[in-house]
C-alpha cells in the first residue's frame, strides 16, 4: 500500500510545477492549463486523504472540484476568445491595460 | 500495486514538466491529457473508481477537448522565448526544487511514511450517489445552477458581436 | 518477485483472453468491411467483391496487404508528431472498450470459473463512455495537424458532432442503468432474464441508437467525412497505413456500439440454451454474436438507404430533439421506478 506521504508528495510536486508554469509562461491558454494542473494536484490530495481516513467525503469534494473546474474552464475560455478578438494576441503582456 | 503507483507518478511528473516547458500550446494540452489520465489510474488505485471514470469523461474528455478546440480556433502559435536574465533562468529551477523538497519534508514530518491506511473504502457509484443525494444535496443542486450560469455566460461572452 | 504460481497462472489466463478477443475483434473489423461492401452492393443491385476468393471473402486480406505496401508519405507542412499520433490514438482507443464487454455467461469447468469477459468493472458502462469521449482527440488532432482547409473544417465539425451526441448517448442508457441498478455490464444483462430491456425502454433504445450512429460518424450523420462536401474530411491528407488505422477505428467503434446495444437492450447472450455442457457454454456466445451481427446489418442497411443530414440539421437534431427526448425518458423512467418500488 502506498504511504500517504508519497501521495501528498506527488500532489505537492504537481502543484509546484503548475504554480511555476503559471508564473513563468506568457501564453494565456498555457497559463490556464497550469491552473488546471494545480486543481488536479489538489484533487489527488483530497482522494488520498479520503483513502487514508476511510471516508468518502474527500471523493465528493474532488467531484465538486471537477465540476467547478469544468464551469470555470468554459467561462475562462470564452473570456479568452473575447479578449483575443479585441487585442489580436494571446500573450499576457498585451493584456496590460483595462482600456479597450 | 505500489510499483504501479510510482510508475504512474513518474509519468505524471514528466508530463507535467512537458506542460510547463513546451513552447507549442497543443503539445502542452496533450501532455496535460496524459497527466489527467495517469491521475485517473492513481484514483483507481486509491479506491475511487467512480471518480476515476468521471475524471476521464469530464476532465480529459470534455474540458481538455474545449482547450484543444480553442487552441485550434485561435491558431495559437509557438511562444517566443523572452530574453530574460540568465541568472533567473539558472537559479529558478534549482530554487523550485529546493522549495518542493521543503514542502515534501514538511509533509513527511506531519504524516510519517509508516502511517497505515484505514479499511478499504467503497468508491463505487452507489456509495458516492448516496452521499451526493443525502449529505451533499445542497452543494449538488447549487453546482447544477453554477453549470447553467457558466453555459449561458460562455455563450454570451464568446458570441461574435455583429 | 514474490509472485505465487496462481497469480502467474491467472495473469497468463488474462493475457490469453486478451489475445483471443483482440484477434476476434480485428477479424470482425476486417469482415465488417467486407459485409458492408456486399450489403451496400446488393442494395444497389450489383454484386460487390466477387472474385477474390469465394464471394470475395478474401477481399479484406487483399486490401490489407495492398495498404501495408503503400508508400507512407505526409505533406510537408503538417505537424509531424501529431499527424503520426492521431491515427494511433483513434485506433488504440477503439480497441479498448472491448475489454469490459461480456460475450457469454460464466461457465464452471471442473471447478474453474471461466467468464467470457476480460474484466468486469463495477463501472464498466462508464468506462466505455470514458474511452468514447477520448476518441474525439483522434479526429480533432488529425484535422488540425493536416494544416489544410478541408481537414480542419471536417475535424472541427466532426469533433463538435461527437461531443454533442455523447450527451444523448449517455442519457439513452440512464433508463437501463436505473432498471438494472448497476453500471456493470454483466449485471445489466443478468437483470434482463425474462424480459429484455427493449420492451421496457423503447425510447431509450431509439435515443441511444441514433446517438451511436452520430458518434461513429456514419450515414446519415457523416457530413464531416462526406466526399461531396469536404473531400475526405479529417482524413483527407492521410494515406496508406495511417488511413487504414482510421478506417479500422471507425469499424471497431461500430462493433463496440453494436455490442453495447445488444447488452443493454437486447439481452446480451440470453437465448434458448440446450444440449451437452460444452454446447451450453458456447451457445450464449453464439446468440451474442448473432445479435451483434444483426446490429451490424442494421447499420449497413441504414448506410445504404438514407441520405445524409446537413450540418445545421445534424446539430439541431442532436441538441433540440434527441437531448430533450432523452431527458424526458429519464424523467418518466425514474418516476415509474420510484412508483414501482413503493
Amino acid at each position: 500500500m502506498v504511504p500517504l506521504a508519497h501521495i501528498l508528495a506527488l500532489s505537492a510536486i504537481l502543484f509546484g510545477l503548475g504554480a511555476a508554469g503559471f508564473l513563468v509562461r506568457r501564453n494565456i491558454i498555457t497559463i490556464f492549463m497550469c491552473i488546471e494542473l494545480m486543481l488536479n494536484a489538489v484533487n489527488l490530495a483530497f482522494i488520498g486523504f479520503a483513502r487514508f481516513l476511510g471516508s468518502l467525503d474527500g471523493q465528493v469534494f474532488a467531484f465538486f472540484v471537477i465540476v467547478v473546474a469544468a464551469a470555470e474552464a468554459a467561462v475562462g475560455l470564452a473570456i479568452i476568445i473575447a479578449v483575443y478578438r479585441n487585442r489580436g494576441s494571446l500573450s499576457i503582456e498585451d493584456f496590460d491595460s483595462m482600456k479597450l | 500495486m505500489a510499483a504501479l503507483f510510482y510508475i504512474l507518478a513518474a509519468v505524471a511528473i514528466l508530463a507535467a514538466l512537458c506542460v510547463v516547458l513546451q513552447r507549442t500550446p497543443v503539445y502542452s494540452a496533450l501532455a496535460l491529457i496524459v497527466v489527467l489520465c495517469s491521475l485517473a489510474v492513481v484514483y483507481l488505485l486509491l479506491g475511487a473508481e467512480f471518480l476515476a471514470v468521471v475524471q476521464v469523461i469530464i476532465y480529459a474528455g470534455a474540458i481538455m477537448v474545449l482547450f484543444v478546440l480553442v487552441i485550434m480556433l485561435l491558431n495559437a502559435r509557438q511562444e517566443t522565448p523572452l530574453d530574460r536574465s540568465r541568472l533567473a533562468r539558472w537559479l529558478g529551477a534549482p530554487l523550485l526544487a529546493v522549495f518542493l523538497g521543503e514542502v515534501c519534508f514538511a509533509v513527511w514530518q506531519r504524516y510519517p511514511v509508516k502511517a497505515t491506511a484505514a479499511a478499504v473504502i467503497d468508491g463505487g457509484p452507489r456509495a458516492i450517489g448516496a452521499l451526493l443525494f443525502r449529505s451533499y444535496v445542497l452543494p449538488f443542486e447549487v453546482t447544477s445552477i453554477l453549470i447553467l450560469v457558466a453555459v449561458l455566460g460562455a455563450v454570451v461572452l464568446a458570441k461574435k458581436q455583429p | 518477485m514474490g509472485m505465487s504460481f496462481s497469480t502467474v497462472l491467472s495473469l497468463l489466463a488474462i493475457i490469453a483472453k486478451v489475445a483471443v478477443v483482440l484477434v476476434a475483434l480485428l477479424t470482425a473489423v476486417a469482415y465488417a468491411v467486407w459485409l458492408e461492401r456486399k450489403v451496400v452492393a446488393h442494395i444497389q443491385s450489383r454484386w460487390g467483391p466477387y472474385r477474390v476468393g469465394p464471394h470475395g471473402l478474401l477481399q479484406p486480406v487483399a486490401d490489407g496487404l495492398k495498404i501495408l505496401f503503400k508508400e507512407d508519405f505526409a505533406p510537408s507542412q503538417v505537424d509531424h508528431l501529431i499527424f503520426w499520433l492521431a491515427p494511433f490514438i483513434a485506433f488504440a482507443l477503439s480497441l479498448v472498450p472491448i475489454s469490459v464487454i461480456p460475450f457469454g455467461a460464466s461457465v464452471t469447468i471442473s471447478g474453474h470459473t471461466i467468464s467470457f469477459q476480460i474484466t468486469d468493472l463495477n463501472v464498466g458502462l462508464l468506462f466505455v463512455f470514458a474511452v468514447t469521449s477520448l476518441g474525439v482527440y483522434g479526429v480533432a488532432l488529425a484535422g488540425w495537424s493536416s494544416n489544410s482547409k478541408y481537414p480542419l473544417l471536417g475535424g472541427l465539425r466532426s469533433s463538435a458532432q461527437m461531443i454533442s451526441y455523447e450527451l444523448s448517448l449517455g442519457l439513452g442508457v440512464v433508463g437501463v442503468v436505473m432498471l438494472a441498478g448497476s453500471l456493470s455490464l454483466r449485471e445489466i444483462v443478468e437483470r434482463q432474464v425474462g424480459l429484455w430491456n427493449i420492451f421496457l425502454q423503447p425510447v431509450g433504445f431509439l435515443v441511444y441508437f441514433m446517438a451511436a450512429i452520430a458518434e461513429t460518424n456514419r450515414i446519415p450523420f457523416d457530413l464531416p467525412e462526406g466526399e461531396s462536401e469536404l473531400v475526405g474530411g479529417f482524413h483527407t491528407e492521410y494515406s496508406g497505413f495511417k488511413f487504414a488505422m482510421f478506417f479500422m477505428a471507425e469499424y471497431a467503434n461500430i462493433v463496440t456500439v453494436s455490442c453495447l446495444a445488444t447488452l443493454l437492450f437486447f439481452g446480451g447472450w440470453l437465448g434458448p440454451v440446450f444440449g451437452p455442457p460444452l454446447l451450453r457454454a458456447l451457445l450464449p456466445v453464439a446468440w451474442f454474436c448473432l445479435k451483434v451481427l444483426g446490429f451490424l446489418f442494421l447499420y449497413i442497411w441504414i448506410r445504404g438507404t438514407l441520405p445524409r443530414f446537413r450540418y445545421d440539421q445534424l446539430m439541431g437534431f442532436g441538441w433540440k430533439f434527441l437531448l430533450p427526448v432523452g431527458l424526458l425518458n429519464v424523467l418518466v423512467t425514474s418516476l415509474l421506478v420510484a412508483w414501482r418500488s413503493t
